[in-house]
């Protein structure tokens, strides 16, 4: 990610718009109020005015309403906030909006109506691994991922794989009954 | 839905039974014992589902919390006025700004809503502030000058109990929430055989994933409109309305998206600031906590210091059980004086034993207030008596499943609050069974590094790792205890929706926190009336009270609620189409002497009667009935600790077995087996969620999870150093329902969520210690505790008489 997007899409307003060069000594120069594009599921949304801090988890929720990447601790631990940012399962809490800016954002709404998303939010309906739901989405995301990138996993694999994602409800037994179903039934 | 026939036509064809028969199917398969899905699942999966974090209206203010940065201070004076001029500032506010009472709480309203003159523990709210926006309302909180004289907290519960009277009060109300002494049998007599020891249990935090949220909406009539994530709606209205200094009915509450709860959110936290906040401001005002806030804002589990003295028979019978149970319950009431009663009742744990002593308090310090979690008093000394036993059938030579069994609580044994236990109470069952399910295999050198302690990051050396299976049996109360006037209330309405087809609305004010009463109420008027279509009203305070979704006791209370109302309305169609029909006013009075109601059809064979639910709703409109459900009634707690105080009980037995890396220090719990006393299953989905969660967080109280807090601040409030159970921690249960029916309860049912959360701790800890060999008297279990120097228990002294 590297800040490699910051800068021409950049408006500071300071004057201060390339990468690595931002030499501010109030506070609003050192978190500039910047605007940019995110490509959040495929739709070019405009982000106007966001704080160069923000992550991209507070801007897709307070920014642009993307309600589905959840915010439960900010700090990576928990994967409420999983997205795949050019195909990749980051936490959006943990990645810099404005490093966003012409990557690919898919959440849980763009994994898809077909193939393994479909599958996987089928099996946890069915299999009881929703509860409270919050962490949900972000176990989608996490396990269409899983299982786009390792569909034989075994289930050490998955455990390993998913130790990022918190669920307090479960204790994990339906949602682990949900992926073995899913990888059942696609042999 | 069959097709509606005339009074008159006597003959039932082939194909209509058919039919009946086809709807029936589809019916069962929606009802009770079903594992149906949960009706807000696809809205939860795909993102759609609004928590109360989520609500947004246009216009509305951001509201934020000042915190004491001290556990025990003094206030000399608070400066908002920077704080006021801030552009974007709406309103700031302060204990001068409460105009109706001061205070709040559950139990004892001893919490003040804003610290005035003294602050009690860090993260005492003493200001709060409306913004345009979060950021703002940041800025405006740092600008708040206070001025505080931090005073040297108290922080130590034996200091407060061996005080007593001479402590200085920390509030005035005291220093001892209550201090309950049960005495049952004879005080001095003795086994031959004894085990005594003391034994530290952490501060838990029930850290629930959607951190505290409402939206406060001003109204025309000076009250206000909330939406909330909350585990009982009319406690928190109750509190608002008390502090806002206006009456209840202006205090209307609705349910927001509920992200968890486990006992985190039965009390107030942000809902009164929200409030006045939308009162002064005359604007929307949403307030919400981050996970930091969320750690320092809710009561947590209480830590607790315990002592046992158990005695027995050489043969292994029970004689006595001598207890010291000392919780610190923080700097605020909360549910403190109810925790202990439990803590108390429950301390020998699910064992017939005649003679017994228990001196339990719960103090006031300057640590964070403790409160409601998950097994509510229970998991604390759950895991003293369970460490106990094992060191008895140590002493004994017995092994100590067989000393569990031998001395396992049976109906008609005598509990020791005097007590009978009623059926059902399957203890030795739940024990013998989790002891006869297959163990998984040894450890070898061909054991993958993922299913070694650490998996892959640590890469454990298999000729290191020792194996420990560990039991526990424990028990947990249902329902409210201690003569508590205990009831839940539901409305249910038949009507016909806009296609003309029957369909049930049901209205409750039970929270929907995650555990799935939504499913529950909805498979339950399926059962009851026959009609698929089941839609449930938003949980609000415009109906009675359905009591807190805690106390395992939503599913027994509002499904009793639900199933009564369903019943009733049953009743009056009946009674309706009889009349229509012209059938006898006997009948009209009691009409399902002749009349049933069976896949959606009014039958009633001997009259050769069949009517659609549909074809009666058209004539004469919806059906309506409101019921009250009641448990039955308790007693309250007696002199030394006697009464006939609690419910019902549910008992569960763990089996952990564990792998300790022995140079690393770190545990894999490899294989948890369940036995659990669940009533009847009305939902086998649903139950085994309950449980696995129950399980999940049981043993993070083993192996991680805790508040760590040092002079009265707490270190760790967040996800980064509070460690949770993940997928890599927590194995496949193997679980096996103990399915009794629970007299009293509907369709025999019993509350299931904290029973497995009270006994799966020990389990997990008694695997540990057969593996290593050390006593490990302190949960959370540290990795110090298993490869450093043997010690005694933490650093806090022994609690002995």
């Amino acid at each position: 990610m590297k800040g490699r997007r910051v800068g021409s899409d950049m408006n500071t307003g300071t004057g201060t718009g390339t990468d690595g060069d931002v030499m501010a000594t109030t506070a609003a120069e050192t978190d500039p109020q910047v605007s940019y594009h995110l490509h959040i599921d495929g739709v070019l949304r405009p982000v106007t005015n966001a704080w160069l801090s923000e992550s991209l988890l507070g801007v897709l929720r307070d920014q642009l309403g993307v309600m589905s990447v959840k915010d439960a601790c900010e700090q990576g631990r928990c994967g409420s906030c999983s997205v795949l940012m050019d195909g990749r399962l980051v936490a959006g809490c943990t990645v810099l909006a404005a490093d966003a800016a012409g990557a690919q954002i898919t959440t849980v709404a763009g994994l898809g109506t077909g193939g393994p998303a479909r599958a996987v939010r089928a099996a946890f309906l069915a299999h009881g691994a929703v509860q409270c739901g919050f962490c949900t989405p972000g176990f989608v995301v996490a396990v269409t991922d899983l299982l786009a990138r390792r569909p034989g996993a075994d289930e050490d694999e998955i455990r390993e794989a998913l130790a990022g994602n918190i669920c307090r409800c479960t204790g994990y037994g339906r949602i682990i009954a949900a992926i073995r179903s899913v990888q059942n039934a696609r042999g | 839905m069959t097709n509606s026939r005339s009074p008159g036509d006597q003959a039932l064809t082939a194909q209509a039974a058919a039919a009946q028969a086809a709807a029936a199917q589809t019916l069962t398969d929606q009802g009770v014992g079903r594992s149906v899905p949960r009706p807000d699942g696809a809205a939860k999966i795909d993102g759609t589902f609004p928590y109360a974090g989520d609500l947004f209206l246009p216009g509305m203010l951001h509201a934020r919390t000042l915190r004491s940065p001290h556990p025990r201070a003094r206030i000399r004076r608070i400066d908002t006025a920077a704080a006021r001029r801030i552009p974007g500032v709406a309103a700031v506010v302060t204990a001068a700004d409460v105009p109706g009472r001061a205070t709040y709480g559950l139990i004892v309203a001893d919490q003040p809503v804003f610290a005035a003159d003294v602050v009690r523990y860090q993260g005492e709210p003493v200001a709060a502030v409306a913004a345009r926006d979060a950021r703002t309302a940041a800025r405006a909180l740092a600008a708040i000058d206070v001025d505080y004289e931090p005073l040297p907290p108290v922080t130590d519960p034996e200091w407060i109990v061996d005080a007593g009277a001479d402590a200085d009060p920390l509030h005035p109300d005291g220093n001892i929430f209550r201090e309950i002494h049960l005495r049952h049998g004879d005080p001095d007599t003795r086994g031959e055989v004894e085990v005594s020891d003391s034994y530290v249990v952490g501060m838990q935090d029930q850290a629930f994933l959607g951190c505290e949220a409402a939206l406060a909406v001003p109204a025309a009539d000076g009250g206000v409109d909330m939406r909330v994530a909350t585990q009982w709606l009319h406690s928190d209205r109750e509190q608002v309305a008390a502090c806002l200094g206006i009456p209840e009915h202006r205090v209307r509450l609705t349910l927001a998206g509920v992200g968890g709860a486990f006992g985190g959110r039965e009390d107030i936290t942000l809902q009164i600031h929200g409030a006045l906040l939308a009162r002064v401001t005359g604007q929307p005002v949403r307030i919400r906590y981050d996970r930091v806030e969320s750690f320092l804002g809710h009561p947590h589990r209480h830590p607790a210091r315990l002592w046992f003295r158990h005695t027995a028979s050489r043969g292994g019978q029970l004689v006595s059980v001598h207890a010291r149970v000392i919780m610190d319950g923080g700097a605020y009431a909360s549910s403190s004086p109810a925790v202990l009663t439990n803590a108390v009742t429950h301390a020998a744990g699910p064992y017939r034993v005649c003679h017994v002593v228990v001196d339990g308090w719960v103090v006031r310090t300057n640590n964070p207030p403790c409160g409601a979690m998950r097994g509510f008093g229970v998991p604390q000394v759950a895991f003293g008596h369970e460490a106990q036993m094992d060191r008895l059938a140590d002493a004994l030579g017995m092994d100590p499943v067989e000393l569990r069994r031998r001395n396992a609580l049976e109906p008609g044994d005598v509990l020791p609050t005097g007590q009978i236990v009623a059926a059902p109470m399957p203890s030795r069952e739940a024990i013998a069974t989790v002891a006869a399910r297959p163990l998984p295999p040894p450890v070898s050198q061909r054991t993958p590094v993922t299913s070694l302690p650490g998996g892959r990051l640590a890469g454990s050396d298999p000729s290191r790792i020792r194996r420990g299976v560990g039991y526990a049996l424990a028990y947990k109360n249902l329902l409210f205890s201690e003569g508590f006037d205990d009831s839940a209330t539901a409305r249910v309405r038949l009507e016909l929706g806009r296609d003309g087809t029957p369909r049930v609305v049901v209205h409750s004010a039970c929270a929907e926190v995650g555990q799935g009463f939504v499913t529950i109420a909805g498979q339950i008027a399926r059962t009851e009336l026959g009609v698929d279509q089941v839609l449930l009203a938003p949980a609000d305070t415009t109906i009675g009270s359905a009591g807190s979704t805690s106390a395992s006791r939503q599913t027994w209370m509002s499904g009793g609620a639900v199933r009564a109302a369903a019943v009733t309305v049953a009743a009056k169609l009946l009674a309706r189409v009889a009349g229509r029909l012209g059938l006898p006013a006997d009948v009209v009075a009691q009409p399902r002497r002749v009349l049933t109601l069976v896949g959606g059809e009014i039958v009633a064979s001997e009259a050769g009667v069949r009517m659609s639910v549909a074809d009666a709703l058209v004539a004469d409109g919806p059906v309506e009935a409101v019921e009250v459900f009641r448990h039955r009634r308790t007693q309250p707690l007696g002199p030394d600790g006697q009464g006939d105080i609690h419910v019902a009980f549910a008992v569960a037995a763990h089996r952990a077995v564990v792998d300790v890396d022995v140079d690393l220090g770190l545990v894999r719990v490899v294989s948890m087996a369940l036995a659990q006393d669940v009533g009847m299953v009305l939902n086998p989905m649903a139950l085994r969620g309950q449980v696995e969660g129950g399980t999940a967080q049981g043993l993070g109280l083993a192996l991680m999870e805790e508040l760590v807090v040092e002079g009265g601040v707490v270190r760790n409030p967040t996800f980064h150093d509070y460690v949770l159970p993940t997928t890599a921690d927590v194995p496949a249960l193997d679980f096996v329902a103990l399915t009794y029916p629970q007299p009293g309860a509907p369709y025999g049912v019993k509350g299931v969520g904290e029973a497995p959360t009270c006994s799966a701790t020990p389990a997990v800890v008694a695997a540990v210690r057969a593996a290593i060999g050390r006593d490990l008297r302190r949960v959370p279990i540290r990795p110090d505790d298993l490869i450093g120097p043997e010690r005694m228990v933490g650093p806090e002294r022994m609690v002995g008489p």
